[in-house]
């Protein structure tokens, strides 16, 4: 049903640049077929939440011009969607949630910025988890986002909208977030490519703040090298973002592809362990021997302390979640309580009515974990844990150049599955939150599909601002 | 880990949420249930391991201290529930 639309799915800006070179496509015509996809399945999908048509028509021929005259930016001809949780000013923002119902952005965040003045278009913001805490895209006040390919299933989450929009070829590629696994988890779901790069990488000025020394924008795109582009030219330092790193930024795109014999280690837990769906062992297993094929050396390794990567990450980004949200007080902007009789039940009950389920449980447990009597115990301890986890990812790194696992223990599950139970939920993100925990970019490419047609996740994970060949790497796996 | 509804209440008074009577008992098995899971982590022997604070290598990030009007009054007011001039309107707080 996807593929029914003409003029055809483009699956890289290489193949629409081409096109645009040729005259034989125009961004008008790109954006007028995103728009008709759109148009008929957004209904079913509800992977955007608000879509800006009439901006998207005037821009593609404001570039059509610069195209013509030969001025246009390097992302002309790219149609990108972005997550409700980055800041486009004058745009409306939600992070999925009622606590910003009405709210409008004063600014734009630099990594969207960056895109735009290389003439990229915006057609719309995705929908997705709220305050992006969620690995299915069911804790959405805009309601649930679903898979494509079944729309019984979750997209995944926390960019469900992103990961389904390009999917469903409602948009080129997509700008996400990921604190523990939101873009590579829906990418692995919906049969797209998900990229988190190192912390730091990207400047997280006007992404809306979840776990701040998680949290990384991300793009979701059809192709590696659509990856590559995008993080080239959204990455490097900024002055608004005092954390963001000011390592020079490689020409990623530049880089692929790789010509280089590399060290495989490949987690056994993701081959071995009772939790991973037999499918997606298979399909682990043979890509693991494609690799050894194309002359790479492939090996297991154990990782004792996985069992504890999970119990760190939600320690800690359920206490700097219950910090961040903090500001969301009904004072400023957003949700405010009609019911408010001072100032302190303003607070309470503007908080309480805006914020979702997931949401207020993460807030509690956060405080909690911070609290005087249990700081040492939870926070501290976690902290402690964090440190080891990193030491011994580094020790991975020294033995091999990547790391490697299945993305996702299941393919999509069904809608309505897993929410009763939030512990069975978090595993999900089993194989996805080292990365946030330790820092290091991580990529998901489509690895086939199960039985049912599911899509299946590949996930590599390289060494810190090792993007470029991580991205090279990636990109040969495309072609084996 | 065992929550009363004392800690209960205690912790949503700090976070500055209030627990409708229906959904305290839910809220409470799901906070025990996910701090016992939690505690997983005192099989960990972490003795003389410093805490990990910081994720990003970089200290300190300076730049010209110049004066921007990033975000002017009128821009900053637009999302206000209630503003009043160049005030954000809230409930008396000093009687």
């Amino acid at each position: 049903m996807v593929k029914n639309y003409p003029p055809k799915t483009y699956t890289s800006l290489t193949e629409i640049q081409a096109d645009l070179r040729t005259g034989s496509t125009t961004c008008a015509q790109l954006v007028a077929h995103y728009l008709r996809n759109i148009e008929a399945q957004n209904a079913t999908l509800n992977a955007f939440v608000a879509v800006y048509a009439e901006q998207a028509r005037a821009r593609a021929v404001e570039i059509d011009a610069k195209i013509a005259s030969g001025t246009a930016g390097r992302l002309a001809g790219m149609v990108l969607g972005i997550k409700d949780v980055l800041c486009y000013k004058d745009h409306g923002l939600q992070a999925g949630s009622k606590i910003l119902d009405g709210f409008t952005s004063q600014f734009t965040a630099t990594a969207v910025q960056r895109v735009l003045d290389e003439d990229a278009i915006i057609i719309g913001r995705q929908n997705c988890d709220e305050f992006a805490m969620g690995s299915s895209n069911e804790n959405s006040a805009f309601g649930v986002v679903r898979n494509a390919i079944d729309p019984a299933r979750v997209p995944g989450g926390s960019s469900g909208g992103s990961a389904v929009a390009v999917q469903a070829d409602m948009c080129l590629a997509s700008l996400g977030s990921d604190t523990g696994g939101s873009v590579r988890q829906p990418a692995a779901f919906c049969g797209v490519v998900g990229l988190k790069p190192t912390y730091a990488r990207v400047s997280r000025w006007g992404l809306v703040a979840y776990g701040s020394s998680f949290d990384c924008i991300g793009p979701i795109t059809k192709c590696v090298a659509d990856a590559a582009i995008l993080l080239e030219i959204m990455a490097g330092s900024d002055d608004f973002d005092s954390t963001v790193s000011d390592q020079p930024v490689p020409a990623y795109s530049q880089n692929l592809p790789l010509n280089k014999k590399l060290r495989i280690g490949y987690l056994r837990e993701g081959l071995e362990s009772e939790g991973v769906d037999a499918q997606i062992k298979r399909a682990t297993s043979q890509k693991l021997d494609q690799i050894r094929a194309a002359g790479h050396q492939v090996e297991a390794f154990d990782f004792p302390l996985i069992k504890y990567f999970l119990p760190t990450y939600y320690v800690l980004t359920t206490a700097e979640a219950s910090s961040n949200l903090s500001r969301f007080d009904g004072v400023r902007y957003g949700h405010r309580s009609a019911g408010a009789t001072d100032l302190v039940s303003l607070y309470k009950k503007s908080r309480s009515e805006g914020f979702g389920d997931e949401v207020r449980r993460r807030i509690m447990l956060g405080t909690f974990v911070l609290s005087a009597n249990y700081y040492d115990a939870y926070y501290t301890k976690a902290q402690k844990v964090r440190r080891l986890i990193a030491q011994e990812t580094q020790k991975l790194f020294e033995r091999f150049d990547f790391v490697v696992s299945p993305t996702t223990p299941t393919t999509a599950f069904l809608l309505g599955q897993q929410t009763p139970d939030p512990l069975q939920m978090y595993l999900a993100d089993i194989f996805t939150v080292q990365a946030n925990v330790v820092g290091n970019p991580c990529i998901s490419v489509p690895n086939g599909a199960d039985e049912n047609g599911l899509p299946i996740g590949f996930q590599i994970m390289g060494s810190p601002f090792e993007e470029a060949n991580l991205l090279a790497f990636a990109e040969s796996l495309e072609k084996i | 880990m065992n929550i009363d509804q004392e800690t209960l209440r205690k912790v949503a008074h700090l976070a500055r949420l209030e627990l409708r009577p229906d959904e305290e008992l839910s809220m409470q098995q799901n906070l025990e249930s996910v701090l016992s899971w939690m505690q997983q982590l005192d099989e960990i022997d972490t003795t003389g391991v410093e805490p990990l604070t910081h994720i990003s290598e970089r200290t300190n990030a300076f730049r010209e201290d110049t004066a921007q009007n990033n975000l002017p009054l009128q821009r900053a007011l637009a999302n206000a529930p209630r503003s009043d001039r160049s005030f954000f309107k809230v409930p008396k707080v000093i009687e």
